[in-house]
């Protein structure tokens, strides 16, 4: 035996030893996440003794407006609901789609009726039966016009009798009948064991919709005695998922505590923390001092002066970034000249410098955007964005080479007949003053001069204002941007349908629309073909300016173990604890 | 005396009513609506919405719903933190602030007055310099930047102070000292000129001809006349500060109203806009009520009509 084995041995036995000494500390306990393989304590450190904190603190978002689950419509309360519920299916780490509440589901021929198979023995965390009847009010409740969710139509506008359900709501939105929520097709058996869904059109990634945090289960008695009220108060507040609220400050914390009743897809013996403080801090300074002085172990809102001083976690240090489902973009109101012209709208395009723009300007804490669909959306096999690339030889739509494209631009612009800019009429840039918004629109304004001789304004708009402004196309450029409200890509390429009520630049493609009808079948090959189609149709059009993708960035001390980050904008703490 | 506190409290009610319906009317004059969204919900959606808050009605009346309403006690559900009335959403957050204003002012008065006497006694001389510098500071230093100052040494590099919400005696020490800086900077000048002013005037002079020391004058004869435009300003200072700060109250994560009532606006939260404001007007229109009626306890030579 030489030294080094010896070593090895001992090294190997002070590990058992502090592994005796972790399950001792956790009583009655009966896991510990080092038995569970995939997030194992450090426990390397011969001078450690790893025991998991009975409570940790993070920030993670401002106080959340709401936390109804058929109200909510902000990321900020979508993170709380994925810690609090639990959906009929659920999707884990590897962003794949597992059972939740339901333990399988099975999907008809056609892709229009579904079958959700319930787990047994699924409680509220009040501890009375959970049943398919509950999934089947959450449903109907999500169709009422009354309480008015806000993605209710993203999440069930597919389901038979939706619009029944709603009142048949002619072109101006008047109800032509009497609005019925009985009639949406959503029935529950009677031993509240399996629940059936039938959808009026093939919806592939009907499945992700289910796991979205809209569509977690609500108790109707709970509900229909507090009204609204009921997402307001701990004591009223009856959820199912592996946590439950015990305290809520508005502005100040939310307090969430293991929920004993909790069944179901995730793995209850690797949910070890008794309680997780959610800090409701809205200042980014505020969020930075806390993390320092150790208050809180991971933070979302990090203020952007300290980013230059922080260390990326790959060269060791606390700083994440990671991909989110979005892109910031431009439109451009394509309607109107002269971004009717498609060369107008390809010089505009091409003259920026996507590489600048998310790494120097916006700090890298964005990723620039060649293609209109960015990292982290998933295809029938693999990623769509590699599966984008591959298809169009290897690049991406618009070339990575700023030099080629600058050259490009000026020549789109001179063919559109405004050689270097002249002649070109003086445009307007609109764009609302947070975040990196205003200094992008000095850098467009600078560059577009630059390049291609054009002059641009910059109008400062106020949030309220921006949004109904854009969406009635009074503007000529604006700042865009799109977070993915569930991974499939057509949520972000049907922003452009003619139609789409965030098509902000409307744009116009009789080809573009055909690709999105086409798309809208059971078949996920054929679907995926269809929307690669779209994105390929728009892209050659130049029908809006891919800026950047969304990122998440945030600090997390590494004491904090077993937590994820999502593309979705959500951290996961079911699984997560702190090491003392 | 009875009848002019009657007589102005009357016009005190007239006051809040008038801002009241200018707020009422201007806030719809203002473009965008509570129920805006980066994401557009459908049309339908926007109009049930509307209709469960009535914002379907005509202008002239929902002025005069709300009205009623307000009249019976009720101002309404939030717009936008679904589920919570105003009335709840206010009762539970004023306290805090109250809290919090009322320990500043204390603190800006038990600072403030003293330098300011300090200052007008040593006119001219080095103390006097000192305290002006500091003054001058103290009125020119945005909190923003000086509740940063405190958060990033106190909180974040000595972690001597916790870094948010009131939760024991020491988490009030930042917040207060952000709060307070500013008025007590105000007051230490308005002492200070104040008192000057009052100094050379005849009856002081009277005094030190007849041998009084200079001490003695100025706490036993000036110092009473001196303190009536601090008095003046106080009145309207508790009733700012105790409707909230923005800036203090987040940067310390309290949770207070002053946040309600900025971001209600920017949210277009038409029934916290309404609540916020109202309360706020009556706030300041008390202090000033307070303020008079104060007058005429230290100065009997003024006359309420």
């Amino acid at each position: 035996m030489n030294a080094k084995k010896i070593l090895a041995l001992a090294l190997a036995a002070l590990m058992v030893l502090a592994m005796a000494a972790c399950n001792g500390n956790n009583g009655g306990n009966a896991s510990d996440p080092a038995n569970n393989g995939s997030s194992t304590p450090s426990g390397s450190g011969n001078d450690a003794e790893p025991t998991i904190a009975s409570e940790f603190s993070v920030q993670i978002g401002p106080n959340p407006e709401t936390l109804d689950p058929a109200l909510n419509s902000a990321v900020d309360g979508g993170n709380m609901l994925v810690t609090l519920f639990e959906t009929l299916l659920i999707i884990d780490e590897n962003l794949e789609v597992q059972p939740g509440q339901a333990e399988s589901y099975t999907v008809s021929e056609d892709g229009l009726t579904w079958t959700f198979t319930m787990r047994d023995g699924l409680k509220w965390s009040d501890g009375t039966d959970l049943t398919a009847k509950d999934f089947e009010y959450t449903f109907k409740r999500l169709a009422d016009v009354n309480l008015a969710a806000p993605y209710g139509e993203t999440v069930i506008g597919m389901v038979d009798g939706y619009q029944d359900a709603i009142g048949n709501p002619d072109k101006d939105g008047n109800m032509t009948t009497e609005p019925d929520i009985e009639k949406l097709n959503v029935k529950a058996s009677d031993d509240g064991k399996t629940l059936t869904i039938v959808l009026s059109y093939p919806c592939s990634y009907f499945d992700k919709l289910v796991a979205f945090g809209t569509m977690s289960p609500v108790q109707q008695a709970t509900v229909e005695a507090n009204g609204d009220a009921w997402a307001t108060k701990p004591e009223t507040y009856v959820c199912n998922g592996p946590f439950m609220i015990s305290e809520w400050t508005p502005s100040e914390r939310i307090v969430v505590k293991k929920n004993p009743n909790y069944n179901g897809g995730w793995d209850s013996s690797r949910i070890v923390t008794e309680t997780i403080n959610f800090l409701l801090l809205e200042d980014s300074s505020a969020s930075f001092a806390a993390y320092n002085s150790g208050a809180a172990v991971l933070i979302k809102d990090v203020p952007t002066e300290e980013i230059p001083s922080l260390t990326k976690v790959e060269d060791g240090g606390d700083y994440y970034v990671d991909t989110i489902l979005g892109t910031y973009y431009v439109s451009m109101n394509d309607a109107i000249a002269p971004f009717n012209d498609i060369n107008v709208r390809k010089a505009l395009n091409l003259a920026i410098d996507r590489d600048y723009i998310a790494n120097v300007i916006m700090q890298g804490t964005y990723t620039p955007a060649y293609n209109f669909v960015g990292p982290g959306v998933t295809d029938a096999s693999g990623m769509f964005f590699d599966n984008s690339v591959a298809a169009n030889g290897g690049k991406t739509y618009i070339s990575e080479d700023y030099e080629a494209n600058k050259k490009l631009a000026q020549e789109a612009l001179a063919a559109a007949g405004y050689p270097g800019g002249e002649g070109f009429p003086t445009i307007t840039y609109s764009t609302n003053d947070t975040g990196y918004h205003v200094a992008v629109a000095e850098y467009l304004q600078s560059c577009y001069k630059e390049v291609l001789g054009i002059t641009m304004n910059i109008d400062r708009v106020e949030w309220a204002s921006f949004t109904p402004l854009r969406r009635a196309g009074d503007y000529q450029m604006s700042r865009n941007g799109w977070v993915m409200d569930y991974n499939d890509a057509s949520n972000i390429i049907e922003l452009l349908y003619s139609t789409n009520g965030n098509n902000d630049g409307k744009y116009k493609s009789a080809a573009f629309d055909a690709a999105i009808d086409t798309s809208r079948v059971a078949d996920q090959g054929e679907h995926f073909k269809a929307l690669h189609e779209a994105e390929k149709i728009m892209m050659e059009d130049y029908a809006c300016i891919p800026v950047a993708y969304y990122n998440d960035f945030w600090l997390q001390s590494p004491s904090l173990k077993g937590s994820w980050h999502s593309p979705y904008g959500y951290w996961f703490f079911q699984y997560a604890y702190v090491e003392e | 005396m009875g009848k002019y506190i009657v007589k102005r409290i009357a016009m005190g009610i007239l006051s809040v009513f008038i801002v009241a319906t200018l707020t009422f009317f201007l806030m719809n004059l203002v473009p965008g609506g509570p129920f805006v969204a980066e994401k557009s919900i459908s049309k339908a959606a926007q109009e049930a919405l509307e209709a469960k808050f009535g914002l379907d009605k005509p202008l002239l009346q929902r002025y005069t719903t709300y009205m009623t309403d307000f009249l019976q006690g009720d101002m309404g559900f939030s717009l936008r933190q679904r589920g919570r009335t105003v009335s709840d959403i206010i009762f539970s957050k004023f306290p805090v602030s109250a809290r919090l204003a009322g320990i500043a002012v204390v603190v800006a008065l038990c600072v403030g007055i003293p330098l300011g006497c300090v200052s007008a006694y040593n006119r001219g001389k080095l103390p006097d310099n000192f305290i002006i510098v500091l003054g001058t500071c103290g009125i020119a230093i945005p909190s923003f930047i000086s509740s940063v100052l405190l958060l990033y040494t106190f909180g974040s590099w000595l972690q001597l102070l916790p870094t948010m919400g009131l939760n024991d005696a020491a988490s009030y020490i930042m917040p207060v000292t952000a709060l307070a800086i500013y008025p007590t900077a105000y007051i230490t000048r308005l002492m200070r000129s104040s008192l000057l002013d009052v100094m050379g005037q005849d009856y002081i002079r009277t005094a030190k001809a007849m041998g009084l020391s200079s001490f003695m004058t100025l706490f036993k004869h000036a110092l009473r006349n001196a303190l009536l435009p601090v008095i003046a300003y106080v009145g309207p200072m508790l009733a700012s500060l105790m409707t909230g700060s923005f800036v203090v109250e987040k940067i310390f994560t309290i949770p207070g109203l002053g946040r309600e009532f900025v971001s209600s606006i920017t949210n277009r939260d038409y029934t916290m806009i309404m609540g916020t404001t109202i309360i706020l007007a009556a706030l300041v229109i008390a202090a000033n009520v307070l303020v008079d009626i104060l007058y005429k306890v230290i100065d009997p030579r003024i006359k309420l009509k």
